[in-house]
């Protein structure tokens, strides 16, 4: 199955434009492809279980994931989408996977973002977002012992950084020297929860000297300042100087889910962050430094809108599991 | 050779890791010190600190540091340092190490090494037997070995295996059981249980420590003329239960043994199994000898009195064999 074409090539221009285009594709790519999760096909009663998406947040799976290396280890959150597409995961396997077809990554084992594979270097997810972090220490352990000049990248939410294992994780890399980058999406609520109940420091990055992993925050809904941020984390990491944590400043702009309204957040805090929306800011961006015209962004919209038409269509038209396949996979049979 | 069962498992683990270099050791203390009951003695400096990884006190980073290295090809064997300590991995074992083939297709090769049970005046913390709670969760292999053979033969099979395995070491074994154990390379499978006694009159399945315990109740009762057959499980997850059914037809009696406590142990399950594959085959009820509901006591007395032995064995034996 071939990857979708994200990446412009023209060749011989300003590199900040290219920059902007290949952030611009992948960000508007996930609003997209979550938007007809989150308010069609799960309005519709295709999707069936579970819905997280990222909107508003964009920027960091697509700032950070566009350093990676090919070979590069990724653990991602839930709202991380866009490092599957930069993966070269097709939106429609990803439509597939939410409708629970045999299309997605998992075969309908598993349903939204929880699916990785490891052809692509990609560790799934578990709900307990905080696992994922010593897992990703163990990944880049592995590497460390192959003598390989790749590095993990693990991301998480606020939440998940009041977990015991978050903790561990961060002290085991710590240690042993291990090369992640650590990156965490604080959009400010963990559920219901706001972040002055989930911990009594300021900020995420604060806990990081109490592991000596050194530590920066970056306001996570300005895709150039993820992006210069995530290379500084990997480059400290791929020179073999241990773990690097990024936190990145943001705001969950939907509830945890799509049946959770968040009347929680309290009234004003979403239209503040609606005017730092990262694509919008992206757009206005190009524009203002001429990178891109507007009939320009427009279009790129607009073949992403009939790419993703199609996918659904694809996704759709993917079958259901047989329940023959309920008892295979559970063990080892090769 | 003669070995203890400790140092059967130091040997399989030796020689894998010679064997495949992308074999290697995690958990705590197992460097430096060669781990709180000297079974990692000497593998430091021969292996270097590259594969003998001295971890912070994180069990669940241990584990989970194990399954991210596994992920990428590697065969982490991670310590426990006592099975009791395994609840604060919990997490990354039932629901990281168990599920990543049966959601996503992913292999999960590791260890995980768990010195359990009791009889060592461990107390509380320090003598419990943790399997049934693995044994409940599918995508875990649980081997519980009795012998210094099994335990250097399931060691080693653990090893290569493709799935997540959680290998209970008895701490009571550890230096009373010593056997000659063949030299060299050999596996024992996992899934596989072992008639370790043929009798006609009473079948005992058991495992781990309590293999030894109906052993003596057997020779007790042989000199009354009962004859006992004992059925060494070895593997709880999956269970054999061919081996099993076939005991229980042809003595008809069962008596199923262990040290863990009774309730939601791995004595109920096989009560189930026997009762609906081969009700029809038994002349008696199906009896459990185990630990009580309670935590392991400390005191002496105390913990006498919670564990199996061969006298409570015995008697429960001869009323089935009387039956």
């Amino acid at each position: 199955m071939s990857a979708p074409v994200l990446v412009r090539s023209d060749k011989g221009v300003d590199q900040n434009r290219e920059l902007a285009l290949q952030f611009l594709r992948y960000m508007a790519t996930m609003r997209d492809v979550e938007d007809r999760i989150e308010r069609k096909l799960y309005r519709q009663g295709k999707i069936v279980g579970g819905v997280y998406v990222g909107r508003g947040q964009e920027a960091i799976p697509v700032g950070v994931g566009l350093t990676a290396e090919p070979d590069d280890v990724l653990c991602p959150s839930h709202r991380d989408l866009a490092l599957f597409l930069i993966r070269g995961v097709h939106p429609r396997q990803i439509f597939a996977q939410y409708m629970g077809r045999v299309g997605g990554l998992t075969r309908g084992r598993d349903g939204n973002m929880h699916m990785g594979d490891m052809n692509r270097r990609i560790i799934s997810i578990i709900s307990a977002m905080a696992a994922s972090v010593p897992v990703a220490a163990g990944a880049a352990l592995a590497l460390k012992y192959k003598g390989s000049r790749n590095i993990a990248y693990c991301f998480f939410g606020d939440g998940a950084t009041s977990r015991g294992d978050w903790h561990e994780g961060l002290n085991l890399a710590a240690v042993q020297k291990l090369p992640v980058v650590y990156v965490c999406n604080n959009n400010q609520y963990a559920y219901s929860t706001p972040l002055s109940k989930q911990m009594a420091c300021a900020n995420v990055i604060d806990r990081a000297p109490g592991y000596g992993i050194p530590a920066e925050m970056v306001d996570g809904n300005d895709v150039f300042a993820v992006h210069k941020a995530a290379r500084r984390a990997a480059e400290h990491a791929r020179g073999g100087n241990g773990p690097y944590l990024i936190e990145c400043k943001t705001f969950r702009m939907t509830g945890h889910s799509a049946h959770d309204a968040a009347d929680y957040v309290p009234a004003g805090m979403r239209e503040k962050w609606t005017g730092k929306d990262p694509i919008t800011r992206l757009e206005k961006k190009m524009i203002d430094k001429a990178w891109a015209g507007q009939d320009e962004i427009e279009r790129m919209r607009e073949e992403i809108s009939q790419e993703l038409d199609a996918a659904v269509e694809w996704a759709e038209k993917s079958p259901y599991p047989d329940a023959a396949e309920l008892l295979d996979n559970v063990y080892d049979h090769s | 050779m003669q070995l203890t069962y400790l140092e059967a498992i130091r040997q399989g683990i030796w020689e894998e890791m010679e064997r495949d270099p992308d074999v290697f050791m995690l958990g705590e203390d197992i460097g430096v010190y060669g781990g709180a009951f000297k079974l990692t003695a000497g593998m430091l400096d021969h292996f270097g600190e590259r594969r003998v990884i001295d971890t912070p006190i994180s069990e669940s980073a241990i584990v989970g540091a194990a399954i991210g290295a596994g992920l990428m090809g590697l065969r982490p064997v991670a310590e426990m340092q006592f099975a009791d300590f395994i609840t604060c991995g919990y997490d990354q074992i039932v629901n990281f190490a168990a599920k990543c083939r049966y959601r996503w297709g992913a292999a999960v090769p590791i260890v995980i090494r768990a010195p359990s049970g009791g009889g060592i005046h461990g107390g509380p913390f320090h003598s419990q037997n943790p399997e049934a709670w693995f044994t409940h969760t599918p995508g875990l292999k649980v081997v519980a070995p009795s012998s210094a053979i099994d335990a250097k033969g399931l060691i080693k099979s653990a090893i290569r295996d493709n799935d997540p395995v959680l290998y209970f070491e008895h701490k009571a074994l550890y230096r009373r059981i010593k056997e000659d154990v063949p030299e060299g390379d050999f596996t024992v499978p996992i899934g596989k249980a072992a008639v370790v006694h043929a009798g006609t009159d009473v079948s005992i399945i058991t495992y781990g420590a309590m293999v030894h315990v109906a052993r003596e109740a057997a020779e007790t009762l042989e000199r009354e003329g009962i004859s006992i057959e004992i059925v060494d499980l070895r593997t709880l997850a999956p269970l054999d239960e061919d081996t099993v059914l076939a005991s229980v037809r042809k003595t008809s009696k069962v008596l199923l043994l262990h040290e863990d406590v009774l309730t939601g142990g791995i004595g109920g399950e096989l009560a189930a199994r026997i009762s609906e594959k081969a009700f029809e085959y038994l002349d008696g009820p199906i009896v459990r000898v185990t630990a009580p509901d309670t935590p392991v006591p400390y005191s002496p007395p105390l913990e006498e009195a919670f564990l199996p032995n061969a006298a409570k064995v015995a008697e429960r034996a001869r009323f089935l064999a009387h039956y």
